[in-house]
């Protein structure tokens, strides 16, 4: 049994997702290699060395890697699945991009977003939009994992004491190119790393009431997210999307304000510790996941909210 | 320009799942069925491009029984050319679709493969990214804007935190986000039209592949269902439940 973790990261810092993939992989037991692939990012193996469960660091650091085009990373990661029985990661955009490529290289299978580990080589994931959990068992001889990060805690980040391999094998497919990008920036913490997550959706009515909901979010130092039915509305960018086709978060507290609660959204919040509903309606459905409900009208009690918090 | 889209038969969406007493699957007896809603987001991107005269013809291609004859049909309503029914048992897994789909494209040698980003009954987000391995080709998974120029697609994804924008050197493969577009519906002339058209049956044999178990299903539950909580009744009991109670603020 030995696994390699594919790091999730923006070359400067190590992202927390892949805390909860060190968890996942820790219950397989065996022995966990980290690999930081990325440019200019021995900052991110200085981080990945000291996690707790991580037995070595593969660094592979090119200017070819910088914004993860999965044609490279795919050949490099099968490049290394030799000394491997599990390839794991969590499910990021860059990992669901680029996994099933490595996967099909190899000729296996690939487990898509697990939320338990069973054994080596059995697991659950959700499937039908969480309407139901699957238990799969690979047949391959090398397992191809990506973990849904909310259902795993997240490793303890200080106590390891790793040592840093640097692979200097560099994969140019030269098939694509990075072009450009737009990344939303935010003082807020990131919606699937945050505590605290406020959501906002059609009931807000409009992208300036989303203000609103920020003044409370900037209170409670909460991420913001939305329904799918607001970004629809165009109210707000569509990376604050929570749900089956959004992100999937699982914070301690979850507010939910102006959301009726379609199955769609239920997916991707209903994993939450403590889940506050906000509407008008007292019969939507998201008061049947909630915690705490308050009926009522959102223009009266945010403001009253954030002035009480 | 030659375009593939390959579509699912799935459950509809608007239909709620319900898992069998003996856990060994969801229940599809008796259960509406339609084109996986990425699939037809597909579709519209291959008709658009057709329209804007970059594609000259559209091949679908759907991997299954004989039912899934009827989305081939639905799609040539839409506006596809032709279709290629490849006819399975059971719908195979993503590899073996992969795989299937690798031979089409060698045949039929297209600029670009548009698929659905994933199917909204096995929740697999792979076949894409798969047939773009076996291809050796690039991909643009997840996109919210494909535009052609020449010999290059630009394709802008929908990543973690924003949007990407990658140059492709066609043949590609491009799978499909929500936001891509809004399907149109079917005309009545054009579904009878779309009968008219033609599809042709094939079997994994004829392309020589051999499928493959690899993953094994072995058992399908509901989920753990939350219980409703309380319902408050003004904002200071809230601000009250989640200091005291919840203890998460």
């Amino acid at each position: 049994m030995s696994i390699l973790l594919i790091a999730e990261h923006d070359n400067s810092t190590l992202n927390p997702a892949t805390l909860s993939a060190v968890t996942a992989a820790s219950q397989l037991g065996g022995e966990i290699t980290m690999l930081v692939v990325g440019n200019a990012c021995q900052s991110v193996a200085d981080e990945a060395v000291k996690v707790m469960g991580i037995s070595k660091v593969l660094l592979a650091d090119s200017d070819v890697y910088e914004k993860g085009l999965a044609e490279n990373l795919s050949a490099l990661i099968v490049e290394l699945a030799a000394d491997y029985s599990h390839i794991i990661a969590a499910a990021s955009s860059t990992i669901k991009d680029t996994m099933p490529r490595v996967a099909a290289l190899l000729d296996v299978g690939q487990l898509t977003e697990i939320v338990a580990v069973e054994s080596v080589d059995t697991f659950k994931r959700p499937i039908y939009a969480g309407n139901a959990i699957a238990t799969v068992q690979s047949r391959d001889a090398v397992k191809v994992i990506t973990v849904r990060t909310s259902a795993f805690e997240k490793a303890k980040a200080e106590g390891g004491n790793a040592n840093t391999e640097v692979v200097d094998v560099v994969f140019d497919m030269g098939v694509s190119r990075f072009v450009s990008e737009e990344l939303v920036k935010s003082g807020r913490p990131e919606l699937t790393a945050a505590s605290t997550v406020i959501s906002g959706g059609r009931g807000l009515g409009s992208a300036e009431n989303f203000s609103l909901l920020e003044k409370v979010a900037d209170k409670l130092v909460a991420a913001v997210g939305a329904s799918r039915a607001a970004v629809d509305a165009g109210f707000v960018s569509n990376d604050l999307q929570v749900g089956q086709t959004g992100k999937i978060v699982a914070p301690e507290l979850y507010i939910a304000v102006g959301i009726s609660g379609a199955i769609q959204h239920l997916a991707g919040m209903k994993e939450s510790k403590v889940i506050v509903a906000i509407n008008k309606d007292g019969e939507a459905p998201i008061f049947q996941v909630a915690d705490y409900g308050l009926v009522g009208d959102l223009f009266e009690i945010l403001p009253e909210l954030e002035a009480k918090l | 320009m030659k375009i593939i889209v390959s579509v699912k038969r799935v459950i509809d969406y608007n239909v709620k799942v319900r898992v069998k007493s003996d856990n060994s699957d969801v229940d599809l007896s008796n259960v509406k069925m339609a084109l996986n809603p990425f699939c037809e987001i597909a579709v519209e991107e291959a008709i658009r491009l057709k329209e804007a005269g970059i594609a000259s013809e559209i091949v679908v291609v759907s991997i299954g029984p004989n039912a899934v004859q009827e989305q081939l049909r639905t799609a040539m309503a839409l506006g596809a050319d032709r279709a290629i029914h490849i006819e399975t048992e059971s719908q195979p897994e993503p590899l073996n679709v992969a795989k299937l789909l690798a031979k089409v494209m060698e045949a039929e040698e297209p600029g670009l493969v548009i698929l659905g980003k994933q199917s909204i009954d096995s929740d697999n987000n792979q076949v894409g990214q798969m047939l773009a391995a076996l291809t050796r080709r690039p991909q643009g998974t997840f996109a919210s804007k494909v535009t052609v120029e020449g010999d290059k697609a630009l394709v802008t994804r929908e990543v973690d935190g924003g949007l990407r924008t990658l140059s492709l050197t066609l043949p590609a493969i491009v799978t499909t986000d929500l936001r891509l577009n809004e399907p149109r519906y079917a005309k009545l002339p054009d579904i009878m039209k779309a009968k008219r058209k033609p599809l042709e049956l094939k079997t994994p044999a004829d392309f020589g592949v051999e499928l493959k178990q690899h993953i094994l299903q072995l058992k399908v539950e509901a989920p753990a269902q939350r219980q409703a909580g309380i319902k408050l009744d003004s904002v200071d009991a809230l601000i009250d439940k989640l200091k005291n109670e919840a203890k998460v603020i």
